[in-house]
């Protein structure tokens, strides 16, 4: 028997109790097991993928008892791939979190920053292998509860504020996806995904399937931070500490555009939200707005890490056209831009990190010159951030190619001219930075009055600002920058997965 | 404001409350009730020696430190037994598989009352620090 699908979910939450019980005893054993924890998850993540490419989709029965009766876990290829891809970036974010939240963080409070963000990372990998609504339901709660809870845990200026948006805005997502999940449950008399997409059709002209759908789409809409829905976004991913930027924008949000699609495609089905209720078409319009504002917005930020956030509502725009086309190149190009942007997005919030944490800067403005003093850090920050403008051969380009190719398929020539239009104004605000890391004078003599995050411990501001990082800072910035190029060039290791999920999906 | 009638009829009933949580944790197997529901009522009572008291001596009998242990504690036990039952050879959870030298509907029983004991220590702790934690002195 496979037990892959359990023990993915259950490394991060025995990690994350024990924690609390060493923590009493000893506070430098969190950063340990949390990495171990996190560890585990990301191996268990690789043969689930493995079983999963070899023996089809895994059904799993909790406590053994059968779907109608229990809880099941579906592992397909599209859950499989949303495991990797959650299980190593989060990794990443652990092993970065050991010297940043280490000076961030007030003493005593890592016990709690551990805690929350294995409970983070294990409600988002219990996310994506339920098969379960309500169990869905439930692992969304968990994951943004932890979510809201990290944002503010810096105790930085306003991080309060953007904490409580985030959980008054996400809570109201929430409430709606559990009346959604009722009004399911009221019509159908069950709530196992396999069991409502069998009842489903003969139900698709009441009115209170399509209420229903209406609301999961709203709600799950307002976890992605789909454009018009985004609001919290940019002060909740710009003001929390760096490895908790990463995972919010890298993954959380990718977690409720997946289960976007799994409610549309895997609940409600191709036919539905193609034919009589064109929701697909309507998903594509709103990403579509979503690309080109989320790009203008980001163009006018002056600090760094609000513009990394305006961006990612611009790209999960991107993952939104893509499944909306609902055709298969375009929803090969949208998920395959979940992992990209993951890779391109964690990288760029690392580098952000690493630079707030040796010199206090946040304001684009003050990269002047940052080239010659973090050559390793600004070097990945330029190929991660060709990666989101999508120059080739970086994995960006990749995944905005069969984005593109997608809209031809779909005959649909506006959309091509939006990814095109939004991939310029990526490039105008992200060039600006890399123009002014590497051609910009150096602002030096005047930063050194400048605070960094832990500047009472910063004796000699000017002397720091020349180093590099510490290592487990940097080697997730490499690995990440590495894997922006790597997984362009070898697009097929991705795609072994994305395309039977895609398969899937389309039911073909 | 806590008078000499609040304060004594606190102290007669707290432990007949924590007395009957247990009864609805121990007997959750079979009647209604059950670790979630007993835990309940055990952290309700140290809620209700905090209102009728003060803070401090609800603090002296559940102390920050111990209701984060006993969190935990509880919380990996539950987990322990449904990795217990996945060495076995079962799926998780599924305690009715684990060989014991008794019929399996007594191992069921046995195993029901575990899960029960280890979700009432987690939900008891954790419902005492709903209000306790609250109630604390922090600093934002």
């Amino acid at each position: 028997m496979d037990h892959a699908p359990i023990l993915v979910v259950i490394a991060p939450f025995v990690g994350a109790y024990l924690i609390p019980l060493l923590g009493l005893w000893k506070e430098k054993l969190c950063y340990p097991v949390a990495t171990v924890a996190a560890l585990l998850s990301a191996f268990f993540s690789f043969w689930l993928t493995a079983s999963v490419l070899e023996l089809g989709t895994i059904r799993y029965y909790v406590g053994g008892w059968e779907p109608p009766w229990g809880i099941e876990l579906v592992v397909d290829p599209l859950s499989a791939f949303m495991c990797l891809t959650i299980s190593l970036v989060s990794l990443f974010a652990v092993i970065y979190s050991k010297n940043y939240i280490g000076r961030e963080l007030p003493g005593g409070k890592t016990t709690s920053y551990y805690t929350l963000i294995l409970l983070l990372i294990g409600g988002m990998l219990g996310a994506v292998v339920t098969g379960d609504l309500f169990n869905l339901f439930v692992l969304t709660e968990i994951f943004s509860v932890a979510a809201y809870a990290l944002v503010c845990i810096g105790r930085k200026r306003g991080s309060l504020i953007a904490s409580y948006r985030y959980l008054i805005l996400a809570s109201i997502g929430t409430s709606l996806i559990l009346l959604g999940t009722g009004y399911l449950y009221v019509v159908t008399g069950t709530l196992n995904m396999a069991d409502l997409a069998a009842r489903l059709p003969a139900l698709y002209d009441s009115w209170v399937v399509i209420g229903a759908m209406a609301f999961l789409v709203v709600g799950f809409g307002i976890k992605t931070a789909l454009f018009p829905l985004h609001t919290w976004l940019p002060d909740a991913h710009s003001i929390a500490p760096a490895p908790i930027s990463v995972i919010l924008s890298a993954l959380v949000i990718k977690v409720g555009a997946y289960s976007i699609i799994r409610v549309l495609f895997s609940i409600f089905g191709v036919e539905f939200i193609t034919g009589p209720i064109p929701i697909a078409s309507v998903l594509t319009w709103v990403a579509a707005v979503g690309i080109l504002m989320g790009s203008l917005f980001a163009i006018s930020q002056t600090d760094i890490k609000r513009m990394l956030a305006y961006s990612s509502v611009a790209h999960i725009g991107y993952v939104v056209m893509g499944v909306g086309l609902a055709m298969e190149i375009g929803m090969t190009g949208g998920i395959l831009h979940i992992f990209n942007h993951a890779l391109a997005k964690g990288c760029l919030f690392f580098c952000a990190g690493a630079v707030i944490y040796q010199t206090g800067i946040r304001s684009i403005d003050d990269f002047r010159g940052l080239g010659s003093k973090m050559p390793v850090t600004m070097a990945a920050f330029t190929l991660a951030a060709a990666s989101m403008v999508g120059i080739p051969p970086t994995a960006g380009f990749m995944s905005k190619l069969y984005l593109a190719l997608g809209t031809l398929e779909a005959g649909a020539w506006v959309f091509l001219i939006v990814i095109l239009v939004g991939s310029f104004l990526t490039a105008v605000f992200y060039l600006r930075v890399v123009n002014l890391i590497y051609f910009g004078e150096s602002r030096v003599k005047s930063q050194e009055s400048r605070v960094g995050v832990g500047d009472s411990r910063l004796q000699t501001p000017d002397s720091r600002l020349f180093r590099e990082v510490p290592l487990t800072m940097l080697i997730p910035i490499i690995i990440l920058a590495l894997g922006c190029t790597l997984f362009g060039i070898f697009v097929f290791i991705p795609l072994s997965v994305v395309e039977p999920a895609v398969k899937l999906l389309l039911g073909n | 404001m806590t008078t000499v009638v609040i304060q004594t009829i606190g102290r007669i009933l707290v432990p007949f409350i924590q007395l009957f949580g247990l009864y609805v944790i121990i007997h959750g197997p079979v009647s209604p009730g059950g670790g979630f529901q007993g835990g309940v009522i055990v952290g309700a009572s140290m809620i209700l020696l905090a209102l009728s008291y003060d803070l401090s001596s609800a603090e002296a009998r559940a102390s920050h430190k111990v209701r984060i242990a006993m969190d935990s504690t509880g919380a990996l036990l539950f987990a322990g037994i449904g990795l217990v039952a996945l060495l076995a050879g079962g799926f998780f959870l599924e305690y009715g598989i684990i060989p014991l030298p008794m019929a399996p509907a007594e191992v069921r029983g046995i195993f029901i009352l575990l899960v029960g004991v280890a979700i009432g220590i987690h939900i008891m702790a954790l419902a005492a620090s709903l209000f306790l934690h609250l109630a604390e002195e922090h600093e934002i």
